[in-house]
């Protein structure tokens, strides 16, 4: 009997990624603290290597489950593994340089980082509810923690608090919605809950009871509206790198997540959810776009941005075909790729204590720094969806998913949100490209190189997703979910 | 084929090409940049070669390859009649920009002439793609240079104008998107050729309101482009704002954006709605064309003043097109390369005033004649021909919009007409106020005659004004070909009719053939049709 839960080598060898990463994140702590201070910076270079290693076991990893069902190696898991980590490597260098300027030595940090990231792989290859909540908890407590690293700094302190009030508060939620449909289907696993569902063993009220329950926690993961709301003051308080992992890490991992349980496990009741997405995906961007435009923070701005965002993959979500599941998962890639750099410019310029993180300071940075202003550029054009860029790609592709079946307000509105957003994403490149340079330029250093590379390889990512999307689309096509 | 690839393409290298010239040598970027858009042009006039002396209907030059596997997005792009003489336009006033921009921009000069550059890579891919993603892409990335050059070297309420404008230009857009995926959808294809083959065929076949939707979608995007009014308000405060360079481009080359897409996608692809809605649409680019024209009139400022006229000019356009009538459109369409033409000099001459005297108020001005003799002779033809005098260009594009105006409504003709006396008045008034009368201290310290450049900058166009004007059989064969054929495809058909249609089609009373009126037709005359 024992036998039977005793996994093989080749089990192991599927979550390769996660044991690389947790062994690293260990290592890290090990040497933090016999490493001699000077020698800390390398702890961020373990990082990196752990990273790429987990990288190339996620690319070469063996399809097929793991440890009775409750693990799913798939294309689906591959893709957003792949997507996760390598946020998480662009995450480390456009982070050294930020914890160097604020005095950091970072090895806590970057094992948290590694740790969060483990999760969120467990949240993408989980077929299994409770793993999900496993995977989520990892990533959740390792995020609440990066919100608040700089421990000094009181907004970092409201931050954290903040989001592990309510994160844990929405986790309560979805545990509450795996009891309920435990309760009626008598399983946890996705694909039995999804078979007694195609039966008609499940009484629906308790189905859907169940899904609502499961939506309330996943909607606060993605911040989906009326959920959204801690996504602003966490983003604008955490440390700028840090905001930029939350805005697209955990972010890909809950949607991965909602997209496994929702088209997945509770397909056969789509024409229950999908009105209910439909409607939190409306709100989602217009809450998102038109709270954007009254921002003067930009990482608030950003914050709210990344609101509007998480409601245009919402669309593709609703949509519940295999071309918006992949919509969605191309979507993220872009997004996350273009988010992070955004952010990553914001944690460049920001100086000290972050100083100059109000949209007006970056007056003029396209006079002192044209590189990182036209960086800067290229995500805004991104973001608004312009041609060219991975941003505007995935829109098109979610949109064409959602006309595919019919959602023709859905899509109509969700443009006309996108032409809304312009505004205040073009907002940035009036004052960085034509106003004179401010008193926030006066002491503004050339990017390091660390920091040069996080922000260029999202940048070039971006493009590259944009004119060449054929690669990841094709990945994320074959990870069909049905 | 390889040299269309090469127009669209070099302006692309050119614009990394400037990316890496050293900021502080702002001559070399000058020079770069009317290399490569002399040679732009250079190789573009090459694409002429077909059209020696023969007039071919359909696409001359072409390639056709995969872009992106899934969906099937293809880098599918032509030249045919329509499209030639645009993307000419394009890479003539390019250089053009580059050398009216010589001395007025001294700030930032490396980014303006990339950005000029860039801006031209988006003009000529709108006019030449053949794919309905690839037409998006070019067309919105067309938005993103103009945003700049508006945004940073433009007067005092550049920042309002040029967001405006953006906001404008994307919002149209937008819901073109959204038709063009729909089309992709119920097809499976971006092409257009492929798309406007299903529609003749009748293979392809929306409910009324459906193609109602779709045709508003794009008629929408293109509408705001053009502008026709009311949609117009963006452009003023554009023009007005926006460095001469980016004035000229915009009047001459991107306006056309629009008006080339009603022509090219709305017609063809919607023929029922574009014959459903012609009336609405005629009705507001007559009232485009008379609102343009008063207040153009009562316009203190010079630049103002031309953008409105442009407004005028453009329900000509509009006006052509949807006159459903060969004439009509022929003439809509050298319409859109005369106002090219001469609003782009307008603008230019606007710029050699404003470098002079730096105002744009028309009362500042007075009596520039005396000092500046030559510059008050150029601006003297440009002004006659803009509003039309016979031998100049603007004259057989009107002419032939009322003609063809007249034959669709004989009111429309009337209303319109009234556009051609305003303009008169207007710009006869504009040129009295600027160059008659006694020079001012200030007008007569600052204005100097034409500098050797201005004049190679204006000349071209002086030279095509003419030319145009008087020998218009250069141009006009190979566009009327295209839209003999073009106003084919527009035809309305309903089902099992369409080959009688396309017969009746040569009759005077085309526009009201019914079933009815079918039937009566001898029937040998039905099957004759291709």
């Amino acid at each position: 009997m024992l036998d039977n839960f005793m996994p093989t080598g080749v089990e192991y060898f599927r979550v390769l990624p996660e044991i690389i990463l947790t062994l690293v994140g260990v290592l890290i702590m090990f040497l933090e603290a016999v490493l001699p201070e000077n020698a800390k910076t390398i702890l961020s270079k373990v990082a990196g290597v752990g990273l790429l290693g987990a990288l190339a076991a996620a690319f070469y990893t063996d399809p097929g489950m793991a440890f009775q069902g409750m693990l799913v190696v798939d294309n689906f898991a591959t893709f957003f593994r792949v997507l996760v980590i390598g946020i998480g490597f662009l995450t480390v260098f456009a982070s050294s340089e930020y914890l160097r300027r604020e005095g950091q030595t970072g090895g806590e940090y970057y094992m948290l980082i590694l740790f969060s990231i483990v999760g969120q792989c467990v949240m993408a290859t989980a077929n299994e509810l409770i793993m999900i909540f496993i995977g989520l908890e990892i990533s959740s407590i390792a995020s609440y923690v990066l919100a608040g690293y700089l421990r000094d700094d009181a907004r970092n302190n409201e931050s954290a608090l903040k989001y592990f009030l309510l994160g844990s508060f929405a986790t309560a939620f979805l545990l509450y919605g795996v009891a309920w449909i435990y309760g009626a289907s008598g399983s946890t696993n996705l694909t039995t809950i999804r078979g007694e569902l195609v039966n008609g063993n499940v009484p629906e009220v308790m189905a859907a009871t169940a899904a609502a329950l499961i939506l309330v926690g996943l909607a606060f993961k993605v911040s989906a509206a009326p959920f959204h709301g801690w996504a602003p003051d966490v983003y604008q308080g955490a440390p700028a790198p840090v905001s930029a992992f939350l805005s697209v890490g955990p972010k890909a991992a809950a949607f991965a997540v909602l997209l496994r349980v929702f088209v997945g496990g509770f397909g056969p009741m789509a024409d229950r959810w999908a009105p209910m997405l439909w409607v939190i995906s409306l709100a989602t961007m217009t809450v998102g776009n038109f709270a954007a435009i009254l921002q003067s923070n930009i990482k608030r701005m950003l914050a709210y941005s990344s609101i509007a965002h998480a409601g245009y993959v919402l669309v593709a979500v609703t949509a519940h075909s295999s071309t918006g599941s992949a919509a969605a998962m191309f979507y993220l890639a872009a997004y996350a790729f273009t988010n992070l750099g955004a952010f990553a410019v914001v944690a460049y310029f920001s100086r000290k204590g972050e100083r100059y993180v109000k949209i007006a300071d970056f007056e003029g940075l396209a006079e002192r720094q044209p590189a990182m202003a036209a960086m800067m550029t290229i995500f805004l054009l991104s973001l608004i969806g312009v041609p060219l860029t991975g941003g505007f790609f995935g829109k098109f592709y979610i949109f064409k998913a959602a006309l595919e079946v019919n959602l023709v307000w859905l899509t109509v509105l969700g443009l006309l949100n996108s032409a809304v957003a312009a505004y205040y994403y073009l907002r940035i490149l009036v004052v960085m490209y034509m106003k004179e340079p401010g008193e926030s330029m006066q002491d503004l250093p050339p990017a390091g190189a660390a920091m040069k590379v996080a922000v260029y390889g999202s940048a070039l990512g971006t493009l590259v997703l944009g004119i060449f999307p054929s690669w990841v689309l094709d990945f994320a096509t074959k990870a069909n979910l049905r | 084929m390889a040299l269309l690839d090469a127009v669209i393409f070099l302006p692309l290298l050119g614009f990394v090409a400037l990316l890496f010239v050293p900021k502080d040598n702002p001559q070399a970027s000058r020079m770069g940049a009317l290399v490569i858009s002399l040679l732009v042009f250079l190789v573009s006039l090459g694409l002429l070669g077909p059209y020696w002396y023969q007039y071919p209907t359909g696409l001359t030059t072409e390639t056709n390859v995969p872009w992106i596997s899934y969906p099937p997005i293809r880098y599918h792009v032509g030249v045919d009649g329509l499209s030639l003489w645009l993307v000419l336009l394009s890479t003539l006033l390019t250089p053009i920009a580059v050398l009216v921009s010589w001395k007025y921009i001294q700030n930032r000069v490396k980014e303006f002439y990339a950005f000029l550059i860039l801006l031209e890579f988006g003009l000529v891919g709108v006019f030449v793609a053949y794919d309905l993603f690839l037409f998006y892409v070019f067309w919105e990335v067309s938005l993103v240079p103009m945003y700049f050059l508006i945004g940073i070297w433009g007067h005092d309420r550049r920042i309002y104008a040029t967001v405006k404008f953006f906001l404008y230009t994307f919002a149209g857009s937008v819901l073109m998107l959204a038709a063009i995926i729909f089309l992709y959808n119920r097809t499976g294809t971006f092409d257009y050729l492929a798309l406007r083959d299903m529609v003749q065929s009748g293979a392809l076949t929306f409910e009324p309101r459906a193609e109602l939707l779709l045709f508003l979608a794009f008629f929408g995007a293109f509408a705001i482009k053009v502008p026709l009014f009311p949609l117009h308000t963006w452009l003023p405060d554009a023009h007005v704002e926006a460095p001469t360079a980016g004035s000229v481009m915009l009047a001459s080359v991107m306006l056309k954006m629009g008006t080339y897409g009603l022509v090219r996608f709305c017609l063809p692809l919607f023929p029922e709605a574009a014959h459903q809605c012609a009336g609405w649409i005629a009705a507001l680019a007559i009232c485009g064309i008379v609102y343009g024209a008063l207040v153009a009139m009562v316009q203190p400022n010079m630049k103002k003043l031309v953008a409105y006229s442009s407004v005028s000019h453009l329900g000509f356009v509009v006006l052509g097109i949807f006159s459903f009538t060969q004439q009509g459109l022929d003439g809509a369409v050298y319409q859109m390369l005369n106002h090219g033409v001469s609003t782009g000099a307008l603008f230019m001459l606007v710029g050699y005033l404003y470098e002079r005297r730096h105002s744009l108020e028309i009362a500042a001005y007075g009596g520039v004649a005396t000092p500046a003799p030559n510059l008050a002779a150029v601006f003297l033809i440009v002004t006659l021909a803009s509003i039309g005098l016979p031998m100049l260009n603007n004259f057989v594009g009107e002419y032939l919009v009322l003609q063809g105006a007249s034959q669709a409504h004989f009111s429309w003709a009337v209303a319109a007409a009234t556009g051609v006396i305003l303009s008169a008045c207007y710009m006869l008034w504009l040129y009295q106020r600027t160059f008659f009368g006694r020079a001012s201290e200030a007008v007569s310290h600052h204005m100097h005659d034409l500098t050797p450049r201005e004049w190679a900058a204006i000349l071209p166009l002086l030279v095509l004004m003419v030319w145009m004007g008087s020998f218009s059989q250069t141009f006009m064969p190979s566009i009327s070909v295209q839209n003999a054929a073009i106003l084919e495809q527009s035809k309305v058909r309903t089902a099992g009719q369409a080959a009688g249609l396309r017969r009746v089609g040569n009759l005077p009373e085309r526009r009201f053939a019914t079933g009815a009126q079918l039937a009566k037709l001898p029937h040998t005359e039905v099957a004759g049709a291709r």
